[in-house]
């Protein structure tokens, strides 16, 4: 038996685009743009001045806010621009834009930071602060953050390669082409967080991925490997730690408020190399797929390079595309302008013909409870679907609509077509609109 | 000019199923009972079919053109309200019996509280009990008898001597208000349990209706819940209480193979409109549906305890939800606090 959690959906998962496709360089573009808003907590403020000369992995922009992550310039050249461009979430924000000479000079901060074994955990997490590390499994949270609110509360550290999206395979393709910075991610976190158990938790439909990384583990480690079903939301937290620990974060808390702390697998490479090679975190990989797409591929990819860049250098479109997003098809969010750049949470960019958007249909519910049945936090989405749409928030309360995580199961499995997930959102802002006005 | 892209928020991606899919998984269940009434009534209960079901199909769509409402006849529903309507009446039946029911069960039962998934009570059952009131009340005499029809058993002509031409059709659950003839051997089990027994056309063939249940569990149309519940309570009190001195395995096998009550259990309670939606919320249903069924049977003097036992358990369907509300997620560590 597989580890696993209640509710959840199994839907095509699309990998066998991408996913014996070895990830190749995409060489960086002409100019990045860098928007001071790359992670959740407070903007970053530039460091840099117009016209002025950077390295590879010069810090760009930091923030002295208790929650952000330092910005670093992914290829040397000079400012072009510190002005409002457009960012993935939709809005224009502050960027910084950098001309790349093509010449790759990296600055004189990056270099190896020393052995796990040498570093105090101390230096280890100012290591970590200063790469500009950040939750790159979509979430974007800084690490450094989370590392410092688990230590001394954890008693397990998890790795999330669960990679339960459909299309994305850019984990994946780590875990078979570079295990060993995956695992020395490990134990970076091992150091500073000394659990009782380290698990890499890997779904069942990527075998040849577990296989990897057992052969790159010593023969005798206490680096525990976990198969979990292949079931989505597998790899949201509260579900992971659910499966591998029968622990349950409680509403509103944190994995560490049960013992447990989990990162991505992404993540753990970048601090592997932060502390190996000093290269902040300036890259990363993303799969790019989908219908519209001439020729999936996973790419190494510099941060700030525009998303039509991207999918140009995957040889474009097969046919116009109808709708394109960063992240997976299920949390991920449609994009309307494709000059907006790739930053550090996204792990896929995925383009869909007409013939893949779900048409519009006639929302209506025939009550036949699927949403009740796939929802992995025991909610009841029809029945907040239904008093949304009526302003019964009194109801959305007392039904817990905040404890949603808006995976997206519900809308998914729905026969009736109904934007369950959005009216959940929806409802959310409704509360929060009322908690304001009540002061 | 480049092309608009859309944009809308998660997920991007949809199940194949729909409304129409699943409403085409319930015909095709629907359809094994079917075949057997065909096969031991004759081609008449195929025709009551095909009328009653082209009939709500014609309501359905009458009604909300008229209202200029989107049609709804894509997503087969009506179809599945036609089926179900035909198959709780006897074979013998008149053609406008199906005509005026489909009528009750779109137009009344749907269709006035707002269409699919909006009614609280299930069409076909209500339209049965709203019939079997007006029968009785316009002393409805219509010859029962069709020479087409073959007579089963040695049962029917004290059965004829019953007040509605429903509860005529209905000898198995004349039996069960009267008590059991010990030692008549009227039906073996095997008979009963395959369908070779008077009866509505859909109701008969135990075999042929759990097995399109199986089919709808194993296409997860349905969960098990309800028809579990539902028979397994039935089973317990009228083998814990058996009338007539029958001993009360026997007393349990005869109750759960006659009047319907696995068409109800398997089909009718399991109607996603008129029943919960939450699994507590089906665990109590299905019990509740048992429950009044056999309370019916032996207190009520009605024979169709199943149909009113359903369209009572409809009425507090929005109850059980209440009261079923999942355990919240995390709520334990949250108390150990």
């Amino acid at each position: 038996m597989f580890h696993h959690f209640r509710g959840g959906i199994h839907p095509p998962d699309m990998k066998d685009a991408t996913r014996h496709k070895p990830v190749e360089q995409l060489p960086p573009p002409a100019r990045v743009i860098l928007p001071m808003s790359m992670h959740i907590g407070a903007p970053c403020e530039p460091v840099v001045r117009l016209d002025q000369e950077v390295f590879m992995g010069q810090l760009v922009a930091d923030s002295a806010a208790p929650v952000s992550a330092p910005i670093h310039s992914p290829v040397s050249g000079r400012v072009l621009a510190i002005d409002l461009f457009p960012h993935p979430g939709g809005s224009r924000v502050l960027s910084v834009v950098i001309e790349n000479d093509g010449r790759d000079m990296p600055h004189e901060s990056v270099h190896p930071k020393g052995s796990v074994e040498s570093l105090t955990p101390d230096q280890l997490l100012r290591v970590v602060r200063d790469a500009g590390i950040v939750g790159m499994g979509g979430a974007a949270f800084p690490t450094h953050i989370k590392i410092a609110s688990a230590r001394g509360k954890c008693d397990t550290v998890v790795i999330n390669a669960s990679e339960c999206e459909p299309y994305i395979t850019a984990d994946h393709r780590l875990m078979l082409e570079a295990p060993e910075e995956v695992i020395g991610g490990l134990r970076v976190l091992m150091k500073l967080l000394e659990p009782k158990r380290a698990v890499i938790a890997v779904e069942s439909n990527k075998r040849d991925a577990l296989d990897s990384l057992r052969r790159t583990l010593p023969g005798k480690t206490r680096i525990e490997l976990a198969a979990l079903r292949t079931r989505y939301p597998q790899g949201s937290e509260k579900q992971l730690v659910k499966s591998l620990t029968g622990r349950e974060v409680p509403p509103g808390k944190l994995p560490a408020d049960v013992k447990c702390v989990v990162f991505n697998t992404g993540t753990a490479a970048a601090l592997h190399r932060a502390v190996t090679t000093g290269q902040p975190l300036i890259r990363r990989i993303v799969t790019v797929s989908g219908s519209a797409v001439a020729n999936a591929k996973n790419l190494d990819v510099r941060f700030g390079t525009p998303i039509a860049d991207i999918f140009h250098a995957t040889g474009g479109f097969r046919e116009p595309p109808a709708k394109v997003m960063t992240g997976g098809p299920m949390t991920g969010v449609a994009q309307h302008d494709l000059s907006a750049p790739l930053i550090k949470g996204c792990n896929g960019l995925l383009a869909f013909s007409e013939a893949d958007i779900p048409p519009p249909g006639n929302e209506i519910c025939i009550r036949c409870g699927r949403c009740v049945r796939v929802c992995p936090v025991n909610l009841l989405p029809i029945y907040l679907y239904m008093n949304e749409r009526k302003d019964r928030l009194r109801e959305l309360e007392k039904l817990r609509l905040d404890d949603c995580i808006e995976c997206g199961a519900c809308s998914y499995i729905c026969p009736g077509r109904l934007y369950l997930v959005h009216s959940i959102r929806t409802g959310k802002q409704k509360l929060r609109d009322q908690k304001k006005e009540a002061g | 000019m480049e092309k608009q892209l859309t944009v809308s928020s998660s997920p991007h991606i949809r199940a194949d199923e729909n409304t129409r899919s699943v409403m085409l998984d319930v015909l095709i269940a629907l359809s094994f009972p079917l075949a057997v009434a065909v096969y031991f009534f004759g081609w008449r209960s195929l025709s009551l079919a095909a009328v009653s079901v082209a009939c709500c199909a014609a309501f359905e769509y009458a009604y909300r053109k008229l209202l200029k409402k989107p049609g709804s006849l894509g997503d087969l529903s009506a179809l599945v309200t036609g089926m179900l309507l035909c198959f709780i009446l006897p074979v013998s039946a008149p053609y406008w019996v199906a005509v005026l029911g489909s009528f009750f069960a779109i137009v009344v039962v749907k269709q006035l509280y707002g269409g699919i998934g909006k009614n609280f009570l299930n069409p076909a059952l209500a339209a049965r009990a709203f019939m079997s009131g007006f029968a009785a009340l316009s002393s409805y005499v219509a010859p029962l008898s069709d020479p087409r029809v073959p007579v089963l058993g040695a049962f029917a002509p004290d059965a004829v001597a019953a007040a509605t031409p429903l509860s005529y059709i209905k000898p198995a659950e004349q039996l069960l208000l009267h008590g059991l003839p010990t030692g008549t051997g009227v039906f073996s089990w095997q008979d009963m349990f395959l369908g070779q027994i008077p009866g509505c056309i859909g109701e008969v063939s135990t075999a042929l209706l759990l097995l399109g249940g199986l089919y709808l569990v194993i296409r997860r149309v349905i969960t098990p819940r309800i028809p579990l519940a539902f028979i397994g309570t039935a089973a317990l009190l009228t083998f814990f209480f058996p009338r007539g001195g029958v001993p009360g395995g026997e007393y349990m096998l005869y109750s759960l193979l006659s009047g319907g009550l696995v068409l109800g259990a398997v089909f009718m309670a399991t109607d996603y409109a008129t029943s919960p939606v939450t699994p507590r919320g089906q665990w109590l249903y299905g019990i509740g549906c048992g429950l009044l069924t056999v309370f019916i049977r032996y207190f009520g003097g009605m024979p169709e305890g199943v149909c009113y036992a359903i369209l009572l358990m409809n009425t507090v369907v929005w109850l059980l939800d209440k009261a079923g509300v999942p355990r919240r997620f995390g709520r334990r560590w949250l108390r150990r606090e």
